[in-house]
């Protein structure tokens, strides 16, 4: 019925603008704006200018945006493939290796280390022979130095017989390891970061993976992605009767909880996760009162901390307001009514609630789930000070590679990796879920 | 009138703070204790005897390569004067963010006139690094631990002898000092240990070691951990810094003892960083050769048990500024403490450290 009615009043309204603008046509049959313009460009100027104002009034924040974000990511990322620091320090040495055929077992020949030669002494002037060693002892141990000593060394090598002098200084420069090394890594753009990053090796015959007991990032991505889920899955199952309750209560002892849930949301990090290794240690609160009730003995205390229980406690514990905060404010606006129309419609309880309310609160539920999820994932303080061994995550050793071994090749690589690994995940979940489906309030 | 006196008002406050500027300086160190030590010993003597200098505290060496390079690249390094470990500093020398320093030109003499090299001797382990004090990775125990039934550990071997002394232990989070510490436990003569060490089975052999303690282990990242869970009684024995284990002995009197054996020195010390204005260069070599003469360096042994890194500031140290202890037979380089001592070598380390790591971080994570 309403449906007929509005086609009704749509057509009344057309046909009456029909009749109006019929003097406005011009030769063409196009629409005329009242200055005699066609109608169609005339509104499309119209948008731009309304377009250019907006992006003007957006422009400022579009340019912090830019500049303190999109840029030095993008910068850092770049990182991950980037090697012109070996062709540009070394360029003469590495045009003379191309020749070379590093499957022989045998050092280059002479020319190389005349090339070699006359590089560092101009690196060595410019003091940048000993970041092209730390570059390279990323690859090849013992490299650094190589380069450390020669270059206090070059000022006083001689005219001809480099080979010699070179060995002379050190003899790993005989070593056919070290000139595969510069060969591999002579590009502007290198794989090796990636191929590291996935715990793999280049080698004569292609990357392959690197030994057994070598391997660690692939077993660092599974675990961050495993724990994330477990921390996501634990939060929703402790937050989602939390915001019931606070949706439903009176609003003052509704307020009085929501306190209670912003209030460790507002405590130092490092408080709350220094107080859970005083409650969970095996000396802790926790194993002392268990003891003392005489439910455990002496040696059977429980290992509840500097594992990857400690860091999922620790870190659902953190993430928690994340998970509630959507989640209220989506229930706030499922209407009570709703539950006791279907219960006096005869539904139980439990077919009420499943029925009825849970797929009301859903996009509440995606949206603290993706929070949770993706601010876990890079979560990297609480899984080092509570994770011990088997709780840390692939961010601990991305922050160990930008602030301790500087090697921000492969930090960045890794970080590309997690990045990648979160879109795709955020698209299935757009695919499975919908992201029209999420919801903040 | 009331706009000129605006305008020569803010005119006023611009120059006041145009010129404070050009007289902060700002050293980077490690806070804590360790800051306050060196505030004392040697930031108030130097602003006293500079009025116009302001020292500005910057708490950042954890981090200090890693922002060192971020500053470099940017082009706008804000540190003057940076408190880094030694193999910090050959690190940021090879990269090229630290200056070179010739010790003989650039830093004070000794008051009988020792030559700084002859002074500071081997410790002077980069052209970049002017070391300051000589600080340990060494071992804590609890005294109190019914299992032991009265034994004390003597050696470094009690960390991997689970049938005498069991118990929880708490060891770095990173190879060096636990891979030389396994590597001389299990039969290896010290001179020998980074040769062995050098090879895959080596390192193979250093990690069969410590396996056998691994389920015992609690690993630390930051070196108050250990401390800690010594005072919780989490563990029974762990490695940490040794002026930790000072404070946790005769600050907070827990029941804790110190085991030397086997301590392993390192340096702490100064760089300036690379990039900086040639006054502000100026400024921080200034300070630098007040901060690391003779008596500057005894002092700061008042405030915190770390050792002076110049031999001719053996002598002068004295008591604890607060506890009113003599301070030398809690000095790491005390000879009755230092009789068996392993020296960390940087070198060796600089260029296997990436390497090592990644076995060792693996095989935890195993």
């Amino acid at each position: 019925m309403t449906t007929s009615d509005a086609t009704g009043i749509n057509g009344d309204r057309a046909r009456r603008d029909a009749e109006a603008t019929a003097d406005n046509v011009d030769a063409q049959g196009r629409l005329l704006a009242a200055d005699g313009r066609p109608l169609k460009a005339s509104l499309a100027r119209a948008l731009r200018r309304e377009k250019l104002r907006a992006l003007l009034l957006i422009a400022p924040l579009l340019l912090f945006v830019v500049l303190t974000f999109v840029a030095p990511i993008a910068d850092m990322l770049f990182r991950s493939v980037e090697n012109s620091i070996v062709p540009n320090t070394l360029p003469r040495t590495v045009v003379a290796l191309e020749n070379w055929d590093s499957s022989s077992g045998e050092p280059p020949g002479d020319a190389v280390y005349a090339a070699l030669a006359a590089d560092l002494k101009e690196a060595a002037a410019s003091k940048t022979h000993t970041r092209v060693g730390s570059r390279l002892n990323y690859e090849e141990p013992g490299i650094a130095s190589l380069f450390r000593k020669s270059g206090r060394k070059i000022k006083r090598m001689e005219e001809g017989n480099y080979k010699e002098q070179f060995i002379d200084i050190d003899k790993d420069w005989g070593d056919p390891a070290v000139w595969e090394t510069i060969q591999r890594y002579s590009g502007n753009y290198t794989p090796g970061y990636f191929l590291a990053a996935i715990d793999m090796e280049p080698s004569a015959d292609g990357p392959r993976m690197k030994a057994e007991e070598e391997q660690i990032y692939l077993t660092l991505f599974w675990r961050t992605l495993v724990l994330s889920v477990t921390i996501t899955g634990t939060c929703l199952l402790l937050g989602y009767p939390v915001a019931w309750l606070l949706a439903n209560l009176p609003s003052r002892t509704a307020n009085l909880l929501l306190i209670l849930v912003l209030l460790p949301f507002w405590t130092s990090l490092l408080v709350r996760t220094s107080s859970w290794i005083v409650l969970l240690q095996q000396q802790g609160v926790i194993n002392d009162t268990l003891v003392a009730l005489g439910i455990l003995d002496d040696q059977g205390r429980l290992q509840m901390m500097f594992n990857e229980v400690g860091t999922v406690i620790a870190m659902t514990h953190i993430l928690l307001p994340f998970m509630i905060l959507p989640l209220y404010s989506v229930m706030k606006t499922i209407p009570p009514s709703y539950l006791r129309a279907a219960k006096s419609l005869g539904a139980t309880d439990w077919t009420a609630f499943w029925r009825v309310y849970f797929p009301q609160s859903v996009p509440g539920i995606g949206a603290g789930a993706i929070l949770v999820f993706i601010l876990a994932i890079g979560y990297y303080i609480t899984p080092e000070l509570v994770g011990g061994t088997s709780g840390i995550f692939i961010s601990n050793r991305i922050a160990y590679h930008i602030s301790s071994s500087l090697n921000w090749g492969l930090a960045a690589a890794l970080g590309v990796i997690l990045l990648a690994a979160v879109l795709i995940l955020y698209y299935c979940y757009d695919r499975i879920v919908g992201i029209d489906n999420v919801k903040l309030g | 009138m009331k706009l000129r006196y605006l305008l020569s008002g803010a005119a006023a406050v611009a120059m006041l703070s145009s010129a404070a500027v050009a007289q902060d300086m700002t050293i980077v160190s490690w806070g804590g204790a360790y800051s306050n030590s060196q505030q004392k010993a040697y930031h108030d003597p130097y602003m006293a005897k500079n009025p116009g200098v302001n020292i500005i505290n910057d708490e950042s060496s954890a981090e200090a390569v890693a922002k060192l390079r971020a500053m470099n690249e940017a082009g706008n390094v804000t540190w003057d004067v940076v408190d880094v470990v030694a193999s910090d500093a050959i690190r940021l020398c090879d990269e090229g963010l630290a200056i070179e320093i010739d010790p003989d030109t650039m830093l004070a003499p000794a008051p009988d006139g020792t030559s700084p090299t002859d002074d500071f001797g081997e410790l002077l382990v980069s052209e970049c690094f002017i070391p300051q004090i000589v600080y340990s990775t060494t071992f804590g125990y609890r005294t109190d631990v019914p299992e032991w039934e009265g034994r004390e550990p003597t050696d470094i071997c009690a960390v991997f002898d689970l049938e005498n002394f069991p118990g929880k232990r708490s060891l770095e989070k990173r190879p060096i000092n636990n891979m030389e510490w396994a590597l001389l436990c299990d039969g290896v003569a010290k001179e020998d240990v980074y040769d062995v060490l050098e090879t895959p089975e080596g390192v193979a052999q250093a990690l069969a070691k410590l396996g056998t303690i691994k389920d015992h282990t609690i690993w630390w990242a930051a070196g108050a951990e250990t401390p800690q869970r010594l005072a919780d009684g989490e563990v029974v024995l762990g490695s940490t810094y040794n002026g930790r284990l000072f404070a946790l002995i005769e600050e907070q009197n827990q029941p804790v003892k110190m085991l030397w054996d086997a301590q392993v020195f390192d340096l702490d010390g100064w760089i300036i960083p690379a990039g900086l204005s040639e006054e502000r260069e100026k400024q921080a070599l200034d300070y630098i050769y007040f901060a690391t003469d003779t008596q500057r360096l005894a002092d700061q042994a008042k405030y915190i048990s770390y050792g002076p890194a110049r031999a001719s500031s053996a002598p002068l140290v004295g008591q604890h500024a607060d506890l009113g202890i003599d301070m030398a037979p809690h000095m790491p380089t005390d000879p009755e403490n230092a009789k068996n001592t392993f020296l960390y070598n940087y070198e060796w380390w600089a260029d296997n450290r990436d390497d090592i790591d990644a076995k060792f971080q693996a095989w935890l994570a195993r």
